[in-house]
Order: C-alpha cells, then sequence, then structure tokens
C-alpha cells in the first residue's frame, strides 16, 4: 500500500511540477493538458476501451480463459447475434429477466415510498437526527453484510415441530402457521431478496426527500395554510409536487443501482435457487460457466436498460430548469 | 450563498445539495415555522404518524440488532432458543475471538481487515487527486473542447461496470498485475472517476471566481492557484467524495470477485467483504461464526459512517448514480 501510494504520489507531484514548468498562453495549454490528460487516459483505457471490447465480445463464441481479450488472435468464433439469442433460449436466463423486472420494478417504489414516508413523520420531529441514523445505517453497511443480516431473519428450520431461531418464522409459528422457507423457494426467494435491498436503499431515499421537503419555502406553505389547506390535502398538493424533482431523482438512482447490484443475489445463494439477476447472471456466465460472450451480451443488456432511465431522467430536469 | 435563505426547489437534487453544501451548517435546517410535511403529519394523525414512525424504525434497526446479539451468544444457545431471548442465556466473546484467529478450517479474519485497508485506502486517494486535477481544469482552466469533453466525462457514470470488467481483468494479466492490489486500485480508480469529476467540478465552480483573478493578478499559475486558493476551499468536497469513494470500496464484492478470481481462500489480497460471502456458503448455518464475521466487517464503515455522517449525506445528497 505505502509501495502504491508513493507511486501515485510521485505522478500526481511529477505532473504539478511539469505543468508549472511552462509559463505564459501556451503554458495555459500544456497546463490544461497536464491536469485533464491523465484522467481522460485513465478513464480511456481502463472504461472506454474494455467497452467497446466488450461490445465485441459479445459476437464472439469461446472460452475466458483462453481468449485474449486485446489482440487479433484467438479470440473465437463470430458467430454474430447467436449470444444475445441465448438470452432467451437458455434455460432458466427468462426467469432471470423476469426477476430483474421485479427487482427494477419495487424496489425503487418501495424504497422511495417508505423514505419519503418516513421522512414526513419525522420533520420536525424530537430526536429527527437519531431517527434518520436509525434507518440510514443500512446503508454503511455492505449488501453481502446486509444479506447476512436478513438470512438471520429469514431462517428456517426445516423441521415444523421444534423451535424456529429465524425471528420470521417463530412470528409466523407463533401465530400458528407452518414455518416458510424464504429463501429456498423460487418465485418467493426474490421477493425476499428484494426487501434486502429495500432495506438498504430507504436510508437514501429519506435522506435526499428530507433535505427537498425542508428545502420547501416557507412562503408556500403559509399561502396554502391561508387557504385551508392541511393534512393529507397539502401533503398531496404543496409537498410532493414541490419535492417532484428530487423523487424523480431518487427514484432513477436506486432504478439504476438494483440493476446493477449483484451481491445480494450472490450472497445468499448465487443465484442457484431461481432468483439470479441479470448482474448476477452477467458473474456467472462470464466466470463460473465460462460463456464470456453470454456475460458480455448481459453486460450490454443491462447497459441497453440503464439508457432510458437516464434519458427520462435527463427529459425531466429539462422540463424543470 | 451568503444568505440563509433556503436553496430553490425547482432545481434537481445536484443543484440543492451543491447550493447546501457550500454553507458550512446546511443539513440540519432548523426552521422556527412548520415545514409541510410537518403541519401534514402533525395535523391529521399526530399520533398514528408517531406509531408508524416508530414501527419503521424498529423494521429498520430489529434485523441488525439480531444478529448483534447473537455474535454473543454460545453455538448451542443459537442453535435452541431466538435472540430475543437471549437475557436468560450468558454471553460470549468466544465467536469474535475464534473468528478472528481462524476457526473450522478458516483463514483469520485479521488478514483480510488488513486487506481490506491496504485496497481501500490507496483507492480512495488515487482518484481523489486526478478527479481534484481534472475537475479544476474543467471549471477553471479554458481549452479547446472543453465543454464537450466534460459532458462525455459526465455521461460515462451510466456506464455499469459490468460492461467494462471483464475485458479489464484480461488486460491487467497481460501486463502481470492480474490479481493483486495494483489491478483493484487501478479499476476501482477508474469505476470512480466520472462522479468524482463531475462532482468536485461542481464543487470548484462554486468558489468565487474573483478570488481566482486575485490570485492570477499576483502572478500565480495555475499549479500554484489550484494548491494554495482552491484546494483549501474545497476539503470539504473531497472529504465527502473521499468517504463515499471508501464506503464503497470496502463494500464492494464484484471488482474483487472478479479482479482475484472468485477463491478468497487461496487470494490473499481478498478484502473482507469476499472472505464474507465465502464464510456465508461455506460455513452455512454456522451462526455463530457467521454473525461475528458479519459485524467485524460492519464495523468499520459503520464507524466511518456515524463519525463522519454529516460529510457523506452532503455527498450523497451532492451526487446519486455510482458504479
Amino acid at each position: 500500500m505505502v509501495l502504491g501510494l508513493a507511486v501515485f504520489a510521485v505522478v500526481f507531484v511529477g505532473i504539478l511540477l511539469f505543468a508549472s514548468l511552462f509559463k505564459g498562453r501556451v503554458g495555459e495549454k500544456v497546463q490544461a493538458v497536464a491536469f485533464v490528460g491523465p484522467t481522460l487516459l485513465f478513464i480511456s483505457i481502463a472504461l472506454i476501451y474494455p467497452a467497446i471490447l466488450t461490445i465485441r465480445r459479445a459476437f464472439y463464441d469461446g472460452k475466458f480463459f483462453d481468449l485474449n481479450f486485446g489482440s487479433v488472435r484467438s479470440r473465437g468464433k463470430f458467430v454474430g447475434l447467436e449470444n444475445f439469442q441465448l438470452l432467451w433460449t437458455t434455460p432458466g436466463l427468462p426467469d432471470v429477466f423476469r426477476n430483474t423486472v421485479f427487482w427494477v420494478v419495487l424496489v425503487p417504489f418501495l424504497a422511495t415510498a417508505f423514505g419519503l414516508l418516513y421522512a414526513t413523520l419525522i420533520d420536525r420531529a424530537r430526536g429527527e437526527a437519531v431517527a434518520k441514523a436509525l434507518i440510514f445505517l443500512p446503508m454503511a453497511i455492505s449488501m453481502v453484510g446486509a444479506t447476512l443480516i436478513w438470512k438471520f431473519v429469514y431462517f428456517y428450520n426445516g423441521d415444523p415441530g421444534s423451535n424456529q431461531t429465524g425471528l420470521l418464522n417463530a412470528i409466523i409459528t407463533k401465530l400458528g402457521m407452518d414455518p416458510v422457507d424464504f429463501v429456498g423457494n423460487a418465485p418467493g426467494n426474490t421477493f425476499a431478496l428484494i426487501a434486502i435491498m429495500i432495506w438498504i436503499q430507504a436510508g437514501f431515499a429519506m435522506t435526499v426527500l428530507s433535505a427537498a421537503i425542508k428545502a420547501i419555502p416557507d412562503e408556500i406553505i403559509e399561502a396554502a395554510k391561508l387557504d385551508g389547506v392541511s393534512g393529507v390535502k397539502m401533503f398531496r398538493f404543496v409537498t410532493l409536487p414541490s419535492i417532484r424533482s428530487s423523487v424523480i431523482v431518487v427514484l432513477t438512482t436506486i432504478a439504476i443501482a438494483t440493476l446493477k447490484a449483484f451481491d445480494i443475489v450472490q450472497a445468499s445463494s448465487g443465484g442457484k435457487l431461481g432468483d439470479s439477476v441479470l448482474a448476477n447472471e452477467f458473474y456467472n456466465r462470464s466466470f463460473v460457466t465460462q460463456q464470456p460472450g453470454l456475460g458480455a451480451a448481459i453486460a450490454i443488456v443491462i447497459f441497453l436498460l440503464v439508457m432510458p432511465i437516464i434519458v427520462f431522467n435527463v427529459i425531466q430536469f429539462r422540463k424543470d430548469a | 450563498m451568503s444568505t440563509a435563505t433556503p436553496p430553490p426547489v425547482s432545481g434537481a437534487v445536484a443543484d440543492v445539495a451543491i447550493g447546501e453544501a457550500a454553507r458550512e451548517d446546511a443539513l440540519p435546517t432548523k426552521r422556527r415555522r412548520g415545514s409541510a410535511a410537518g403541519n401534514a403529519a402533525r395535523s391529521v394523525t399526530s399520533p398514528w404518524a408517531s406509531v408508524i414512525a416508530i414501527v419503521m424504525a424498529l423494521a429498520w434497526t430489529t434485523p441488525t440488532f439480531g444478529l448483534l446479539v447473537t455474535s454473543f451468544r454460545k453455538q448451542g444457545d443459537i442453535q435452541a432458543t431466538g435472540w430475543w431471548q437471549a437475557l436468560s442465556t450468558p454471553f460470549t466473546l468466544s465467536n469474535y475471538s475464534a473468528v478472528l484467529s481462524g476457526a473450522e478450517g478458516q483463514p483469520p479474519l485479521t488478514d483480510f481487515i488488513v486487506n481490506s485497508f491496504v485496497i481501500a485506502i490507496p483507492a480512495v486517494m488515487l482518484p481523489l487527486f486526478l478527479a481534484s486535477l481534472a475537475a479544476y481544469a474543467f471549471a477553471w482552466i479554458d481549452f479547446p473542447f472543453r465543454n464537450l469533453l466534460f459532458v462525455a466525462v459526465f455521461a460515462l457514470q451510466i456506464v455499469p461496470l459490468q460492461i467494462a470488467l471483464l475485458p479489464l481483468v484480461t488486460m491487467f494479466q497481460n501486463i502481470g498485475i492480474g490479481g493483486t492490489y495494483w489491478s483493484l486500485w487501478l479499476s476501482h480508480s477508474a469505476f470512480a472517476l466520472p462522479l468524482a469529476v463531475f462532482l468536485l467540478h461542481n464543487f470548484m465552480k462554486e468558489i468565487p471566481a474573483s478570488l481566482l483573478e486575485a490570485a492570477r493578478v499576483d502572478g500565480a499559475g495555475h499549479v500554484r492557484i489550484f494548491f494554495q486558493v482552491l484546494l483549501p476551499l474545497i476539503t470539504p468536497a473531497l472529504a465527502s467524495f473521499g468517504i463515499f469513494q471508501f464506503l464503497w470500496v470496502w463494500n464492494d464484492l464484484l471488482v474483487a470477485i472478479t479482479m482475484l478470481g472468485g477463491n478468497a481462500g487461496n487470494g490473499s489480497n481478498a478484502p473482507l467483504t469476499m472472505v464474507l460471502n465465502n464464510i456465508s456458503g461455506t460455513l452455512g448455518n454456522r451462526w455463530y461464526l457467521l454473525s461475528a464475521a458479519a459485524f467485524i466487517s460492519i464495523a468499520v464503515p459503520v464507524a466511518v459512517f456515524l463519525s463522519l455522517q454529516r460529510y457523506f449525506v452532503r455527498g450523497l445528497l451532492a451526487g446519486g448514480t455510482k458504479g
């Protein structure tokens, strides 16, 4: 680590010294290159170039470890759109798409709804900071850690007669019902995992929306009050329209994060129990089952799914501006 | 932002947050008069509002609390009774010592705690270095195609890291740094750069141009301005992004697992999350080890979050997408 930091520091100082050598109008240009250049170079080599290779990869056959992405030789057989066709014909993959749809629809809306509800309820309440921290804390926990926490809540003791040590099953059996294997069986396990993501993301929604609510000008509220608006109507006709753009930002941000999240499924079952999602399947296909072409195709699909969300977001901003 | 008026609502969160971040104590905004939401909650359903809020707070904290209690219980107790019955049974620290020193064929966790720090610290510093330079240039140096390049960098935020991951793994293997810390530092930095440049650029733009002009009149070049004028002023922004990136890298699983080859057992460079993921698979339902390991991995990010909450939340408000 020390070595790494030292190398980075030397490069950093070197750039600055180099840049400061030049003066005047030419110097201005050189300095701009010295300041922006490393970042652009870095991004091009480590982000854009690999992305282009991945796109190309999606049209080729072959295994992962006998392939050389960078060179022309041994890049596998050109198979056209076969990998994209596999997305629909491979057993299990259509289920992955279905699960992903559930994730991307349910997580943003429910997390935002919970966040908004909570932000509204605790606004200006006593102990607001503590109340916020409680909900926000799951954000700091890794998804792997969060999954473990919830695995314990979902814990299922196969023997219905004996004691259930998982919280949910303990409650269920107390109510006289049979215990449920929450994470074991499709399609129910997808919803159990979705609950974990909602648990993580609600804090984010709450924080942003709470800030937006506090930013509503007092005058608007006073005016509405004079008109006799209060309670739920106030929320529906004053608060909600005022924070509309923030709600959209939160929804899209969580949707994108959800689309790319792979840790929860990975830490739960690795996606083997019919609960896989696209991001997890990308990992499985690329590394576990050694179908990098299919993995690349899935990565492209994720990218294509992210795009409309972003475009929608940008259009909304234009409207507001 | 010299006045105390609340920032306009019309803008995106980013706008609001950037405006707010320029002020020192923006987040815990105190107001004398009621806000819309507060009024709504109070006037209709005050008792119900409190009940719902408390139920939610309980629902959000109980899972974590349950696992925490479990991590201090004896193996037999965990299997026999639920954690809510813990008061009747003695507590123990042996789960933690077992996990830390390596139990049941598991490598000791202490090694991986060190690994996580070794991975995270340079992976935070490098993008901060590079992005602050680039952000300065985008904000204050005039050069051809500046806006075009900035928009391009901004747009790269939407590229999911999955799409770059595999070629990066082979690229790193080809140049001989596959599976090393370097591969993790460099890939984390690359994935962080677009967002970092965007955020820091926004903060730098907030700084009054007159300050920079004054420095220029005094004969300072860009390098000196960057160091002596800009850097001290954007320290809060740097801290905010630093914490953001630290939590991200510390909690990351995907980049680590792909760069290091999936198996934490032989990868001596593996971070904590990767080991945790492995333990979760191999130890199955041995909750006395799992729960202790989970809490060790959670401790650092939660401590960072609680102590630096203000900066972190600010960074969150200024940004949005990540990954």
